[in-house]
């Protein structure tokens, strides 16, 4: 009855925060019903010229995926906070950096990269050219990953509080701020025939620097909120 | 066994809640085979320290809390999830402490009466029942010091009973056991009380 390895744990609860969500397939499927209706807005607001919006696509789509994440960072704790499951975690003799990596990749694979997959089909709503729909779902995919390790942090912070909705965007939107400029800056590279790779580095490197630092800030907030 | 490591120790454990002091100077020693109640009216700060010496609480308290043995903490949220089924819930644990095959959960099942209860969806069960699937972890567990928040809530009689056996089993197998409840227990061992205001009772 030996304790599972790190790994093997955080493979456990992969597969936990995967099942829960499986079984509540309506917290999939928001995301991505808020990111096709607000792509079927845009055109009734701009107007339906193809040209205009085929230049704010890159922005647009960016900007959506950043909302649509803010929407659900806020539930990546709460529940496991409302049953006591998080006490249980925090408890854990596992270590906590390795448990939270897990929690937050559940929550990336289940927003980010459905939306990143996705993605092609509201870009040619928005009539995207053809040839930057690579370097949008090499953004998004990138892009999101980090702005989840960035939502959970205030996640974390505001799991203890009955409304946290409005203080996680305040305090996490500042954050976001870099990932959508290079994120809508590597499709516009695209959209005009320009190499996206910079960009796409940086966001590597956005996310190598997220994933390093993010799951010690979640894990203290965590900690602060239970504690409370 | 006063030479022994005490599996836990509390060092003048003092603290203030809403500007109400609620114990002050707690001191005691958990060693292999002690049986703590701890004792208080409603509010008098049991689950402030049960969850102090789990380590949840780490500010707002002064005093020294010596942790030198794995220990399961059960508090009152049951933590069991509602869309897992009970044998999921405890084979997908976020503790940690162990990997159980289905061969250890079902015996822990059956044992708190939750024999064909297996895969039903844990929201489809009793608030008791709830409990009970948080109580199989006993069974599973291994780490020696347990700390108990009011394990009886919700369980019927003969449940209480038999979680009071399994105390007793614990404690003799050299684990110990610090629990909070209203209820005196019924066990033929000798229970030490814990009160928050005078500190450990002879």
């Amino acid at each position: 009855m030996s304790a599972p390895g790190p790994l093997a744990f955080c493979l456990r609860l992969l597969r936990r925060q995967l099942i829960l969500a499986v079984r509540r397939p309506i917290e999939i499927g928001n995301p991505l019903l808020f990111f096709a209706m607000v792509v079927a807005l845009f055109p009734l607001g701009l107007g339906p010229a193809p040209d205009q919006l085929a230049s704010f696509a890159p922005g647009i789509l960016w900007i959506i995926a950043l909302l649509s994440n803010l929407l659900t960072s806020d539930a990546v704790f709460r529940s496991d906070f409302d049953d006591g499951s998080l006490e249980q975690l925090l408890l854990s003799p596992q270590p906590l950096y390795l448990s939270v990596l897990a929690y937050i990749a559940a929550h990336w694979l289940i927003t980010g990269l459905l939306l990143a997959l996705v993605s092609p089909l509201f870009a040619l709503m928005l009539n995207l050219p053809a040839g930057a729909i690579g370097s949008l779902m090499a953004s998004l995919l990138l892009g999101t990953a980090v702005l989840s390790l960035l939502g959970c942090i205030g996640a974390a912070l505001t799991v203890g509080l009955k409304r946290g909705g409005m203080l996680i965007s305040l305090l996490i939107l500042p954050l976001y701020m870099p990932v959508l400029i290079f994120g809508s800056a590597a499709v516009k590279a695209a959209v005009i025939g320009a190499p996206a790779g910079p960009y796409l580095a940086l966001l590597g490197a956005m996310l190598c620097l997220a994933i390093a630092l993010a799951p010690l800030a979640i894990a203290a907030g965590l900690r602060i909120s239970i504690d409370a | 066994m006063s030479n022994a490591t005490p599996l836990l120790a509390v060092e003048s454990l003092s603290l203030e809640r809403g500007g109400r002091e609620l114990f002050q100077g707690l001191s005691f020693e958990v060693h292999a085979g002690h049986l703590f109640q701890v004792e208080g009216v409603n509010g008098a700060g049991k689950t402030s320290l049960m969850r102090i010496l789990a380590g949840l609480s780490r500010y707002g308290y002064s005093g020294e809390v010596l942790r030198n043995a794995p220990l399961l903490y059960l508090g009152h949220q049951s933590g069991v999830k509602g869309l897992l089924s009970p044998r999921e819930n405890l084979a997908l644990h976020v503790s940690g402490q162990g990997s159980y095959t289905d061969a250890q959960i079902e015996p822990a099942l059956a044992k708190v009466g939750l024999y064909g209860y297996e895969d039903v969806p844990s929201h489809a069960l009793s608030a008791g029942q709830h409990r009970r699937v948080n109580l199989a972890r006993l069974y599973l567990s291994d780490s020696p010091l347990w700390l108990l928040d009011e394990p009886f809530t919700a369980i019927d009689k003969a449940g209480v009973a038999q979680l009071e056996a399994l105390l007793v089993t614990h404690v003799e197998a050299g684990g110990a056991v610090v629990m909070t409840s209203h209820q005196a227990l019924q066990v033929r061992y000798e229970v030490r009380f814990l009160s928050l205001l005078e500190g450990v009772l002879l």
